[in-house]
């Protein structure tokens, strides 16, 4: 296309000009790299369409029932139909509420202070450098910490508060960096507005940047807790899968989806426990997925109000 | 009531200072600080003009008042009294510029302070306490921890290393690496430089989607769909490369490194992706209608200017990606067989195996003596470390390519 | 409600950069003084330190003093959140808060430092509002956003909401210059009815504006590139404009300058 205006010849000199493709071997190089950049675009949107056709196609049956809403798998054999996701549906919104409750303060704070605080400071460097420490951290070795820390020194039991401290730390770094992008959006000049006014820091950051950057805050905390329901490593470690109802966050057993599908990962097709690992991994999908949208679509709504 | 300075449209009645200020009205001023008010604004202002003296304007009135620290007046100029309200008053005025409590400012400074003390100390206690714990353990290890591959941790024998495991970890690490680099480049330049912007933002949405499918779905997926799939390719591909080691097969096809690779390559496409299409859009424009007014090929452009610009972007977010199929556990441990106990080392992608991840995630229930967990958490420790260079290693590059 | 300002011998560093040298300069009660001189010759730094806005900026401080009505607003002890009540501010930009409506933007000022009373607060909103000429164009709509007021009537809500909470002094860094001529003249016709009640300082970058809206005219200059900025002359804006003390305000002046 661009390339149609390109003379072949580029000495010029006395030949005429001329507006042909550019030499054989620069076309065919162009078009190979078209191809290439179309395969790979294909070959990335094959899996997304592969997984989701598959989980929605063995999980949608259950999934439209109400029972499965609404009814534990207790009492339920691999090889008896019936009962419902209830428990583990609990069981993750639980678990992640928690998380959330302890890791948004603590990002949100930690941002504020590396934005508002310590912007440029050596101390901003540092903790920064925790935090990218920190996003790296595998959620098994994150799982690894809390059970060493709760139950191996502290003595206390599994239970799924420990799962839900163990997220934390997947979490904390998710929602912090996303809320420091959001804080350094935020134009000095509505700071600069708000401090001639005689308002305070304090009530600056709380009531002119936070709700400024609102929007984008709830965003990335959608995002982080759509990231730690969806994770397994640290239930394994922590806590035991239930198969009945129990939302005490410390007792040892608690069911969440994930666990629910791990436990039930080998019966055999044809089966209806094979079923049920299906729609419990779609109705994972579907928590996941909603969070996600609801996350962009905050996302785009308080973009488009900022111009 | 000789205020000469009201603004159009005032009344009297709102509580803020309507009243200009009348000179030498600071005694009234200050006779009124000492007192503690419990009026409101309006309440103030009914007890007439004077009280309503604008210096002390509700709002310094509302602040003092919920102040749990007495209200500091400044005495900074040894001229003055040292009675701050006659100092003030000395100077003619009725302006007060001390009058406001910090008290909220240092809670919520102190709070974020605090808050950022914490995670650092969190981080540091990671490091440690997983130092601690695997210590004892690592220390009565009869292997060497680094190069054994027994992992024999019951009874009062400990003997295992890590070797087997640094080894599957990177192997369907590198593996996903391998795949998912070169398609991730190849999605971040047609999302930034061949499709249309309308095309575009659906297509890499729906990349972006990719990461929000949970591991344990790609895991199940892996497991049950695409490993039975995978298998006979995998075959295939073994039946023709066997004799090379790395390609010898060993286990069952549908669940060996390649497969489990694989799928760990789906998962980190999304991330690298994502980083290489944010770098390739900052190409400088100039740049690229540089080289387009030399006649260059759209390839050529990209070659020239695109890819050049996006290097070090790349190879941060490849590093990334890197990070995160070194440290996924559920997929791996789904997809993997566990080759029996003893059966002896391969380094081949088409057998099994275990990764540190899958190896703690599968053994948790036997966390039941201090120096079998020890041994576990000795692993994590490993893969915390290799993890944290890999990291570190993203931030370097990616921190060298912006200077 | 309006004060006086005395500056003697301010001098003003960011770090170790010395940006304005030696100012010195009374700003009358209920006047409206105005700032020009070239771009980066500390006319806007100057009037930042008026209200101690400058110590936003990491590294910033002051030399000598500056008294509101004879009490020094750098004095040990003085709260910079205090002077800020006092002595208000609008800046180049118009910059409603965009999380907020039209209401809660005028009434932000009161409202973060704690005035609650509704009554109050409409009372103080529709004031302003009338006070900033703007009351009538957005009184059926206060509780849209403000940020989908036109450029002119945000910079109009940013002054009714510096003035809700009733200052003595109002700064005006360059309000015009993000604004077309006809929200310009507006905004000037709104400094004319505001120096009744306030003492006004602008810095502004069109000698016209300082012309049409200003009593008193200071004038800033830089000796030379990378050597702080300082007063060149200031006085009644007549004598300024026609008759010129300094050779370089009248080059200045006459635009017969760099």
């Amino acid at each position: 296309m661009a390339t149609a205006t390109a003379p072949n010849d580029l000495q010029g000199g006395d030949a005429p000009l001329s507006f042909r493709k550019p030499s054989g071997s620069r076309t065919v190089k162009n078009a190979l790299a078209t191809v290439y950049v179309t395969v790979a675009t294909v070959l990335a949107l094959i899996p997304l369409v592969w997984v989701l056709w598959t989980v929605v196609s063995k999980g949608i049956g259950l999934v439209l029932t109400s029972t499965w809403w609404l009814q534990s798998q207790r009492g339920i054999t691999p090889r008896r139909e019936g009962g419902g996701a209830y428990h583990a549906i609990v069981g993750t919104l639980e678990i992640g509420l928690v998380c959330a409750l302890i890791a948004v303060p603590l990002g949100v704070l930690g941002a504020i202070f590396l934005v508002e605080y310590a912007r440029g400071t050596k101390a901003s460097r540092v903790v920064s450098f925790t935090v990218d420490i920190l996003s790296g951290i595998p959620s098994i070795v994150a799982a690894l910490f809390v059970y060493a820390l709760v139950i191996t020194i502290l003595g206390f039991g599994r239970s799924a508060i420990a799962v839900s401290l163990a997220l934390v730390l997947l979490m904390l770094p998710v929602v912090l960096r996303s809320t420091e992008e959001m804080l350094k959006l935020v134009p000095d000049s509505l700071r600069e507005a708000s401090y001639a006014l005689g308002v305070p820091k304090w009530k600056t950051i709380l009531f002119v940047v936070i709700p400024t950057a609102f929007g984008g805050i709830s965003t990335g905390v959608m995002l982080g807790l759509a990231r730690v329901m969806g994770e397994t490593a640290p239930l394994l470690i922590l806590v035991s899968y239930a198969v009945g109802i129990n939302f005490s966050p410390t007792s040892s057993t608690m069911a969440s989806l994930p666990t629910m599908i791990n436990s039930s990962r080998d019966v055999a097709p044809g089966l209806p426990g094979y079923d049920r690992t299906w729609a419990a991994a779609l109705t994972l999908i579907i928590i996941v997925m909603l969070l996600n949208l609801v996350a962009r679509g905050i996302a785009r709504a308080t973009k488009l109000k900022e111009k | 009531m000789t205020d000469t300075t009201r603004k159009p449209g005032q009344d009297g009645s709102t509580g803020i200072s309507t009243v200009a200020d009348p000179l030498g009205h600071a005694d009234v001023d200050a006779d009124r600080r000492d007192q503690t008010f419990d009026e409101t604004p309006r309440e103030l202002l009914e007890a007439g003009p004077a009280a309503a003296d604008p210096s002390i304007s509700p709002v310094h009135d509302e602040v003092a008042r919920h102040s749990p620290v007495p209200v500091v007046e400044h005495h900074a100029r040894p001229s003055r009294s040292a009675d701050p309200d006659h100092a003030v008053a000395s100077t003619g005025s009725g302006v007060k510029l001390a009058s406001i409590s910090r008290t909220g400012d240092l809670l919520f400074g102190g709070l974020t302070k605090g808050t950022a003390i914490v995670l650092v100390l969190l981080v540091a206690f990671v490091g440690i306490f997983l130092l601690v714990l695997a210590l004892p353990s690592i220390l009565a290890d009869q292997d060497n921890f680094l190069t054994s591959r027994n992992w024999q941790v019951s009874g009062g024998d400990l003997r295992f290393g890590i070797l087997g495991l640094l080894w599957t970890t990177v192997l369907s690490s590198v593996v996903a690496l391998v795949i998912a680099v070169p398609v991730a480049v190849g999605v971040a330049l047609s999302l930034t430089q061949y499709l249309p912007k309308r095309v575009a933002g659906p297509v890499g949405f729906l990349v972006e989607l990719l990461a929000a499918v949970p591991s344990i779905i790609f895991g199940l997926w892996g497991l049950i769909v695409f490993g039975p799939f995978l298998g006979p390719i995998g075959t295939w591909i073994g039946d023709v490369l066997g004799f090379i080691p790395l390609f010898a097969l060993v286990s069952d096809p549908k669940s060996t490194v390649f497969v489990a690779g694989i799928v760990l390559a789906i998962m980190i496409l999304p991330i690298i992706t994502s980083i290489s299409k944010n770098v390739f859009e900052q190409t400088p424009r100039d740049q690229i209608e540089a080289a387009l007014a030399l006649g260059a090929t759209r390839w050529e452009v990209i070659r020239t200017s695109v890819l050049p610009y996006g290097r070090s972007g790349v190879i941060s977010a490849s590093m990334l990606g890197l990070g995160r199929a070194l440290g996924e556990t559920i997929a791996v441990l789904i997809i993997l067989s566990q080759p029996a106990p003893g059966s002896p080392f391969t380094p081949s992608i088409f057998a099994g195996g275990e990764t540190f991840a899958s190896k703690i995630a599968n053994n948790a229930s036997e966390f039941d003596t201090p120096s079998k967990t020890g041994a576990y958490i000795a692993a994590g420790l490993v893969l915390f470390v290799v993890t944290f260079v890999v990291n570190a290693a993203a931030r370097v590059v990616a921190d060298r390519g912006v200077k | 409600m309006a004060k006086r300002i005395d500056a003697k011998n301010v001098d003003i560093y960011y770090g170790a950069f010395h940006a304005v040298q030696d100012v010195s300069l009374t700003v009358e009660p209920r006047t409206v003084t105005a700032f020009i001189g070239p771009s980066g010759c500390g006319k806007s730094t100057f009037l930042r330190t008026l209200n101690r806005m400058h110590e936003v900026i990491p590294g910033a401080y002051v030399k000598g003093s500056v008294t509101l009505d004879g009490t020094d607003l750098y004095a040990q002890g003085v709260d910079p959140v205090a002077v800020r009540r006092m002595v208000g501010m609008v800046f180049q930009r118009p910059n409603p808060f965009p999380s907020m409506s039209i209401f809660d933007n005028v009434a932000s000022g009161l409202r973060l430092n704690g005035v609650k009373n509704k009554g109050v607060l409409s009372d103080a909103v529709e004031r302003s509002l009338k006070a900033a000429n703007l009351w009538n164009e957005v009184k059926d709509r206060l509780g849209r956003a403000g940020m989908g007021l036109s450029g002119g009537q945000q910079q109009r809500l940013c002054i009714a909401r510096a003035i809700a909470v009733e200052p003595q002094v109002l700064l005006m860094d360059e309000p015009c210059s993000a604004l077309d001529p006809i929200s310009t003249l507006a905004i000037e016709d709104l400094i004319n009815e505001l120096k009744e009640q306030f003492t006004v300082v602008i810095v502004t970058h069109n000698m016209q504006q300082a012309a049409r809206v200003s009593d008193r005219t200071a004038f800033f200059n830089l000796a030379a590139q990378g050597k702080p900025g300082r007063l060149i002359e200031v006085g009644p804006t007549d004598t300024i404009f026609s008759n010129p003390t300094e050779k370089a305000t009248e080059d200045y002046i006459t635009g017969r300058f760099g």
